[in-house]
C-alpha cells in the first residue's frame, strides 16, 4: 500500500546557492521522516470499508491509516503477510529508535528541516524526492508510527489462510489466493451476489520460496484488477509521466489453457532468470570473501534473503570455506524462527523437504553448527573489522542507489545492485486482443459496470413449492407473487419460508394489459348481459374513453380507458359479473 | 436429489473407517482405514461395494483422509497401488507427512514380526504419497467445478481433521476422530456454523462423560515418579506419533519443573525424527505450545535421548518410550519380558489395547501373575503397572455439543460400539430432534437433501427487502403485570417480510423483481379496475321537518360512527367531508347529473354519497353500502 522513503542523511551546514551540486554535505541531519501514499490524508478514512494487505511489505503504511480515530474498516491479511509484516514494522519502529536515540527526541511533528525557507536552500535532487517529481507529494511526510501503533494496527487485521472465505457483512465472499512474489503474498478474489472480482498483484508463476501463483483460484472472475504493472514494456498509450498504475479486464473465466502454458512458459524463463542472478550475486560474493572481504547485503525481500543464505550455504561448503554469515536485526531470531514452522506457505521444493523429514531451510543447520549468527543490533557484535568489501543491493523498490550510498563516498567497497521483479506484467500484453481492457491511474475512480443484472438469488424449495403461477395472456410467461423471509450469508441471498403470523399484509391485487372492447362485450354478452358502447372525445376530437352502457337488470355503465376500467352499478350481482368479465381479460397478479 | 452414505469400514465398531458418501452425483471416500483386529480380508473396507468398482478413478471424484491412524489411512496404498485408484486424495500437510512413518512402520511390523505376506511395499508407500494433495485448514479446495472441501482443526492428533464437502446446495461434514477438550500439546476441535444436511461422527466414547484430564495426568507422573525414586525402570509402550510426543511433553515439563536428571529414552530413530516434523509442523499444536516457540519449541525435548539396546539392562533407574503401543511385539515385548519381573519396575499401558496383545492380558490382570506368550514362553509379571486414562476422543458431551452446535438435519455414528451407538442415537433423536442412524458396514443410508430453486433477484427488490419494517406492540400486560415490569414496555420487532413478483420465461432462470418495477420489466402497465356508485340517501319528511338546516357533516358523523360500531377493527378516517374505510371513499355529491347515478328518483328529500372502491374491497364496500342504505330507516323509526 505504501512505500516509505527515509531520509536520514547527514549534512553540517545549510548551503548558500539555490541549486548546489549534491555531496555528502548537502544531505539533511535529522531524525528520518517517513513517507506514505501522497493522498492517504485526502481520503475520509472512515469512508473505508475493507482493506487488503496483498504482501508483508503491503501493511508497513497500515498503521498510518489504523491509527486514525476514525479508521473503521475491516483489514484483510494473510496469516503470513500479517506475522513477517508486523516483525518488519517492529523492525522498522526499532530502527527508528536507535536514530531517535542518535538525534535526539523530535522537537514537533514538523521538524526544522521541513520549514519552507529551509527547504528553498536543498539541492534539487532532494528538493524533488520531498515534493515529488510533481510537486505535490509534501503532505505526504509524516514521523512513525510507535510500538503501540503497530500493536493496535495488528488488532485490526483479519488473518486469512490460503484459500480461506471471509465473509465480509454476509454479502462478500473474499479469498486469498497465493501470488508467488513473497511467503504470504497474494492475489484477491472477491465474489458477491452480483459478480467477482480479481485483483491481481505482481505474481510469479514458480517461486523459489513462496507458494507459486495461483491463477485456477481466480478462474472465472467477472473482472480482473491488474496493479503493479510498473515495469510494463509496451506502455504507447500511457501517458508519459508515469501515471500509469494498472488496468483492469473483464472475463478472466474465458481464458484459454493456451494462454496459461504460454504464460507459464515464459514464467520458467523467468526462474531461471531469478536462479541466475542469485548465483551471480553468490559467485560475486564468493570472490570478495576469498579475496579477504566481507559482503554486505541490505535485507529486502525475506524470500531473496532465505535463498541466499541457502545458495551461501551450498557455495561455501562447496568451496571448503567456513566463512560466518551473520543476520542483523532487531527481529531475526524471530523471523527465522518463524520461517521455520510455516510449510504450508513454501513452494513445492521447500515443501517437500518437510516430508522428507528435513528442516525448511539450510539456516537451521546453519544456526546449529555455527555458520550463522544472529544479532539484534550491530553494537552487539564486533565484526566490523575488514571495510574493503562488497555491498550488494539486492532490493526490489526503485532505491536511488548512489543517493544511498552518497554518506559514505569515496567508497573503495564493490557495489552490486540487483533487482528482483518478476511478475505478471509481460504476460498481459496478448491477453489485451481477447477481452475488453480499461486502464487507470492514481487518484482516478474507475466505474465498471457490473456483467449481470440480477443478482443470485436462492429460493427455498419448500417455498418454490407453494407458488401460485398465473400464465400471462400477453406475454408467453409465468408468474406467481413471491413472499418470505430473506437471509443474506455466505455470498448469497436467500429467500426462506417466512414467519407467517408476523409476516406483514400482501399487497392487493394488481391488474394489467389492454382491456379489449369487443371481447367484453362478448364476454357480458355470453353472462346474459346486453351492451351498448358509447365513445367519449375530448374537445379536440381523440377519443379519452369508452362507456359500455348496461340497462337489464339494473342500469349499469362500465367506462374503460388505457389506464383503467371504472364500473359505474346500484346492483351488487351485476358488480360481481362485470368484475368477472373484466378481470378474465385482464391479467393480474 | 438424495445423499448416500455407504459404510464400508467403521460401523458399529472401531477399526478401517471408510465411507463413501454421494452427494448429487459426486462420491467422496472418506477415510481408508484398516482393522487392525483381523488378518484375513475382513482388514480391509470391501471396496468392491464401490458402484462403478471396475473403475475406481472415474467412481470416485476423490478420498479424503482425515489423519494419520492406521484404522483411517492403512488402506490407502493397497486402494492406490493395487485397486488401481489414481484420482486425487487430500489430507491436510501434518498428516501426508507422518502417514509414510505410520505405513511404513506398520509393514515392517506385518512383515517382520508377524511373518505375513505384505500387502502393499515400501515403495507402494511413496507411490501413494506421492498422489496426495496437502491442504491446509479452512482453505476451500476446489476438487473440480462442483465439489468443494474444506478441512477444520479436529484435535485428537497433529494433523487430524473434519472435513466438510460440498456440491451445490446440499453439504456434510466427516469428522473422523476428534477431541472437544484441548489436551497438553493439541488444540480442541473448531468448527464454523456451517449448514449442513448431514453430519458423519465418531462415537467411540458415545456413553462416557470424563472428567478433568489433569488429574489423570498427575496420575501419571506420580507413578513415573515414585518408580523412578526407587530405582525402578520405567516402560512406556507407545506407538511413534501422537501419544508418545504428548507423554513425552508431559515427561519433559515435569522433568524441569522437578529438576530430575534420570534419563528419558526413546528406542527407536523413528521417534526421534517424529519430533522433528512435530518441531515444524507446531502452528498445529495448541495455542500454548505456538506461543513460545520462539523462545523455546516444546518438541526440542530437553531430557530426552536416543536409546541403545546395551542399557537394557545397565543398573540404575531411567524412562524407555518404546513401540508398539499395545506390546504386541516388537522391541517394547523385547523390554518388557526383561522387566516385568523385576517389582520395582512399571509399565504403563494405553487405554484401548486390541485383544491378542500382551497389553490386553495385562489389563485384566491382577499382580502378580504369568502371562502365556506361545507354548514355550511364560513371563513372571510382578512389576507395577499403570493404566493411562486419557484419549484423543472426544467423550459423549464433546459429541452432543458438536451435533447441537451444528444443528444438522441429520447425524450418522460411526466408529463406536453398538450398544453405546444405540443410546447415543435415543438421545439425539429425543434431545436435539435431529433423525440419528448407526449403519453395519456394507449398509446404505439414504438422506434427501434440501434445496434451493436459483433465480435472479432486481436491485430494487433486494433494497426493498433489506428495509426494516418496525412494529411496535404492547404485549398483554393482564397476567404478569404486577410481577415483572418489564411486561410494559413496548416490544418492537423488525417485522420485515420479502414481497416479490417471481417471473418465469422459457428457457430462462426465473427472475425476482419488485411489485413496484415488475410493471415496468414486463414492459406493460397497470390497469385500475374500479368501483363507483352514488349512493342515494333518503331523507325522511320528519327529519327534514325539525331538522332541516341538518348540515351535511353533522349526517356524516352520523354515517361514521354507525360505521364503527359495524367495522370495529378497521381504521376509519373521518375527514371533514369524507368517509375512508381502506379503498373506498365516500363524499357528498352536489352534481345534478353524476355520472355514477344510477337511480331516477324524484323523492324530493334526497340527498347522494359518491362512492368508489377498488377491486379488493369490492365485499367491505357493498356492507357499507348497505348500512348507508338502512341509514334512514333506522333514523325513521
Ligand atoms: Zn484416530
Ligand atoms: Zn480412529
Ligand atoms: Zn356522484
Amino acid at each position: 500500500m505504501c512505500s516509505n522513503a527515509i531520509a536520514n542523511d547527514e549534512n553540517e551546514e545549510k548551503g548558500r546557492k539555490i541549486n548546489k551540486p549534491l555531496d555528502a554535505n548537502s544531505l539533511i541531519c535529522a531524525g528520518p521522516q517517513y513517507k506514505t501514499v501522497k493522498n492517504l490524508l485526502l481520503w475520509n478514512v472512515s469512508f473505508i470499508d475493507i482493506v487488503m494487505i496483498s504482501s508483508p511489505m503491503g501493511i508497513l503504511g497500515l498503521p498510518f491509516l489504523t491509527r486514525n480515530r476514525d479508521f473503521s474498516a475491516k483489514v484483510y491479511a494473510t496469516e503470513a503477510a500479517a506475522r513477517i509484516g508486523q516483525l518488519m514494522m517492529e523492525d522498522l519502529v526499532s530502527m527508528h529508535k536507535e536514530f531517535r536515540q542518535f538525534y535526539g527526541p523530535a522537537e514537533s511533528d514538523v521538524p526544522q528541516w521541513m520549514k519552507w525557507d529551509e527547504l528553498e536552500l536543498l539541492p534539487l535532487e532532494l528538493r524533488q524526492i520531498i515534493y515529488g517529481t510533481d510537486g505535490t507529494e509534501f503532505g505526504g511526510w509524516m514521523p512513525l508510527y510507535s510500538a503501540a501503533d503497530v500493536k493496535t494496527c495488528m488488532l485490526k487485521v483479519e488473518s486469512l489462510k490460503y484459500a480461506e472465505e471471509a465473509c465480509y457483512n454476509g454479502t462478500l465472499i473474499i479469498k486469498a489466493i497465493s501470488s508467488g512474489l513473497e511467503i504470504g503474498s497474494c492475489n484477491w478474489s472477491i465474489t458477491g451476489p452480483k459478480g467477482s472480482i480479481a485483483y491481481i498483484s505482481s505474481s510469479v508463476f514458480s517461486s523459489t520460496t513462496a507458494m507459486g501463483f495461483d491463477y485456477k483460484g481466480l478462474q472465472g472472475s467477472d473482472v480482473i484488477l491488474y496493479s503493479d504493472l510498473s515495469s510494463c514494456n509496451a506502455p504507447d498509450k500511457f501517458d508519459d509521466d508515469n501515471n500509469f498504475s494498472g488496468a483492469a479486464g473483464n472475463n478472466f473465466s474465458n481464458l484459454s489453457d493456451d494462454d496459461i502454458t504460454s504464460a507459464m512458459l515464459l514464467s520458467v524463463d523467468e526462474y531461471l532468470e531469478e536462479m541466475e542472478k542469485l548465483d551471480f550475486i553468490c559467485s560475486c560474493s564468493v570472490d570478495s570473501i576469498k579475496a579477504g572481504g566481507s559482503v554486505l547485503i541490505p535485507i529486502g525481500r525475506l524470500g531473496i534473503i532465505l535463498q541466499l543464505l541457502e545458495r551461501f550455504a551450498l557455495d561455501l561448503a562447496s568451496e571448503n570455506m567456513k566463512v560466518p554469515i551473520f543476520v542483523i536485526s532487531s527481529v531475526a531470531e524471530e523471523l527465522m524462527a518463524y520461517t521455520d514452522i510455516i510449510p504450508e506457505w513454501l513452494c513445492r521444493q521447500l515443501q517437500d523437504r518437510l516430508y522428507s523429514g528435513q528442516p525448511l531451510f539450510s539456516h537451521v543447520d546453519m544456526l546449529k553448527d555455527g555458520r550463522l549468527h544472529l544479532f539484534p543490533a550491530i553494537h552487539s557484535l564486533k565484526l566490523l573489522g575488514s571495510i574493503v568489501g562488497q555491498l550488494v543491493d539486492a532490493d526490489v523498490e526503485g532505491v536511488d542507489t548512489s543517493l544511498a550510498l552518497l554518506p559514505f563516498k569515496p567508497m573503495a567497497m564493490k557495489v552490486l545492485q540487483c533487482s528482483f521483479l518478476s511478475g505478471m506484467p509481460q504476460h498481459i500484453g496478448p491477453l489485451e486482443n481477447s477481452f475488453p481492457f480499461g486502464y487507470y491511474s492514481k487518484n482516478q475512480t474507475l466505474h465498471i459496470p457490473y456483467t449481470k443484472e440480477y443478482s443470485e438469488f436462492d429460493i427455498a424449495v419448500d417455498l418454490a413449492c407453494r407458488l401460485q403461477y398465473t400464465t400471462l395472456k400477453q406475454n408467453d410467461m409465468d408468474i406467481a407473487r413471491l413472499k418470505g423471509e430473506l437471509v443474506v450469508e455466505q455470498g448469497r441471498y436467500r429467500l426462506l419460508v417466512g414467519n407467517e403470523q408476523a409476516s406483514s399484509q400482501t399487497k392487493p391485487v394488481l391488474h394489467f394489459g389492454r382491456l379489449d372492447l369487443k371481447v367484453l362485450q362478448m364476454a357480458l354478452q355470453k353472462m346474459g348481459l346486453n351492451t351498448a358502447v358509447e365513445e367519449v372525445r375530448s374537445a379536440d376530437g381523440t377519443q379519452t374513453a369508452s362507456l359500455v352502457h348496461i340497462s337489464e337488470p339494473s342500469k349499469s355503465i362500465i367506462e374503460v380507458t388505457e389506464a383503467q376500467t371504472l364500473i359505474t352499478t346500484a346492483d351488487e350481482n351485476v358488480a360481481s359479473l362485470i368484475s368477472q368479465a373484466v378481470c378474465s381479460i385482464l391479467d393480474c397478479i | 436429489m438424495a445423499i448416500e452414505c455407504l459404510v464400508l469400514g467403521a460401523g458399529q465398531e472401531v477399526g478401517k473407517s471408510c465411507v463413501v458418501v454421494t452427494i448429487n452425483g459426486k462420491r467422496i471416500m472418506f477415510d481408508c482405514g484398516m482393522h487392525m483386529g483381523y488378518k484375513d480380508k475382513r482388514q480391509y473396507p470391501d471396496f468392491d461395494l464401490i458402484p462403478d468398482s471396475c473403475d475406481f478413478t472415474s467412481s470416485l471424484s476423490c478420498i479424503i483422509i482425515t489423519h494419520f491412524h492406521l484404522d483411517h489411512i492403512g488402506a490407502l496404498p493397497f486402494f492406490t497401488q493395487n485397486r488401481g485408484y489414481s484420482g486425487p486424495i487430500y489430507m491436510t500437510y501434518p498428516t501426508k507427512a507422518l502417514a509414510p512413518i505410520m505405513l511404513e512402520d506398520y509393514r515392517k511390523v506385518m512383515v517382520d514380526r508377524r511373518g505375513e505376506k505384505e500387502r502393499f511395499s515400501s515403495e507402494d508407500i511413496v507411490e501413494c504419497m506421492k498422489k496426495v494433495t496437502a491442504v491446509d485448514l479452512k482453505q476451500t479446495v476446489q476438487v473440480d467445478k462442483d465439489l468443494q472441501i474444506r478441512a477444520y482443526y479436529a484435535g485428537h492428533v497433529l494433523g487430524a481433521a473434519m472435513f466438510y464437502a460440498k456440491v451445490g446446495d446440499a453439504a456434510i461434514l466427516y469428522t473422523g476422530d476428534y477431541n472437544m477438550t484441548p489436551d497438553r500439546h493439541l488444540g480442541a476441535a473448531q468448527i464454523d456454523r456451517l449448514q449442513l444436511d448431514l453430519v458423519i461422527t465418531e462415537s467411540t466414547y458415545a456413553t462416557t462423560y470424563r472428567d478433568s484430564k489433569y488429574v489423570r495426568e498427575r496420575e501419571f507422573l506420580k507413578a513415573v515418579h515414585k518408580c523412578v525414586e526407587d530405582e525402578g525402570k520405567v516402560l512406556i509402550p507407545t506407538f511413534a506419533l501422537g501419544r508418545a510426543q504428548e507423554l513425552c511433553m508431559l515427561l519433559d515439563d515435569y522433568w524441569e519443573r522437578m529438576n530430575l536428571k534420570v534419563p528419558i529414552y526413546f528406542s527407536a530413530g523413528l521417534t526421534i525424527q517424529a519430533n522433528l516434523y512435530y518441531k515444524v509442523l507446531i502452528n498445529w499444536t495448541s495455542q500454548k505450545v505456538k506461543d513460545t516457540y520462539v523462545t523455546r519449541n516444546a518438541f526440542d525435548f530437553k531430557n530426552v535421548c536416543s536409546f541403545d539396546r546395551s542399557l537394557i539392562n545397565a543398573p540404575g533407574p531411567y524412562v524407555l518410550f518404546a513401540t508398539p503401543g499395545m506390546i504386541g511385539g516388537g522391541f517394547s515385548l523385547e523390554v518388557f519380558r526383561q522387566w516385568a519381573p523385576c517389582e520395582k519396575n512399571l509399565v504403563t499401558l494405553p487405554g484401548y489395547c486390541l485383544a491378542g496383545t500382551v497389553g490386553h492380558k495385562l489389563m485384566s490382570a491382577k499382580r502378580p501373575t504369568q502371562i502365556r506368550l506361545d507354548e514355550d514362553v511364560q513371563i513372571d509379571v510382578r512389576c507395577e503397572i499403570h493404566q493411562l486414562s486419557f484419549s484423543p476422543h472426544t467423550d459423549a458431551k464433546g459429541i452432543m455439543d458438536l451435533v447441537k452446535f451444528l444443528s444438522p438435519k441429520h447425524v450418522i455414528l460411526v466408529h463406536g460400539e453398538k450398544p453405546k451407538m444405540a443410546m447415543l442415537k435415543e438421545r439425539i433423536e429425543s434431545e436435539l430432534a435431529i433423525q440419528c442412524y448407526y449403519p453395519a458396514n456394507n449398509e446404505t443410508v439414504c438422506i434427501s437433501s434440501t434445496h434451493h430453486v436459483e433465480a435472479g433477484a432486481s436491485d430494487a427488490f433486494l433494497q426493498s427487502c433489506l428495509c426494516p419494517n418496525f412494529k411496535f406492540s404492547k404485549p398483554n400486560s393482564e397476567r404478569d403485570s404486577d410481577l415483572d415490569d418489564s411486561n410494559k414496555r413496548t416490544i418492537v420487532c423488525d417485522d420485515r417480510v420479502a414481497q416479490g413478483i417471481l417471473t418465469l420465461e422459457k428457457n430462462q432462470n426465473p427472475k425476482v423483481v419488485g411489485q413496484n418495477e415488475f410493471m415496468e420489466v414486463l414492459g406493460v402497465e397497470n390497469h385500475g379496475v374500479k368501483f363507483a356508485h352514488c349512493c342515494p340517501i333518503y331523507l325522511p319528511d320528519s327529519e327534514s321537518r325539525d331538522a332541516s338546516g341538518r348540515s351535511p357533516s353533522a349526517l356524516l358523523r352520523l354515517i361514521f360512527e354507525q360505521l364503527s360500531r359495524a367495522f370495529p377493527g378497521f381504521d376509519l378516517h373521518d375527514c371533514q367531508e369524507q368517509i375512508r374505510i381502506r379503498s373506498f371513499v365516500g363524499s357528498f355529491c352536489s352534481k345534478e347529473k353524476c355520472l355514477h347515478r344510477t337511480d331516477v328518483s324524484l323523492h324530493s328529500r334526497v340527498t347522494h354519497l359518491c362512492c368508489s372502491w377498488s377491486l379488493a374491497d369490492e365485499e367491505l364496500a357493498w356492507k357499507v353500502l348497505s348500512i348507508i342504505k338502512n341509514l334512514e330507516l333506522a333514523n325513521a323509526s
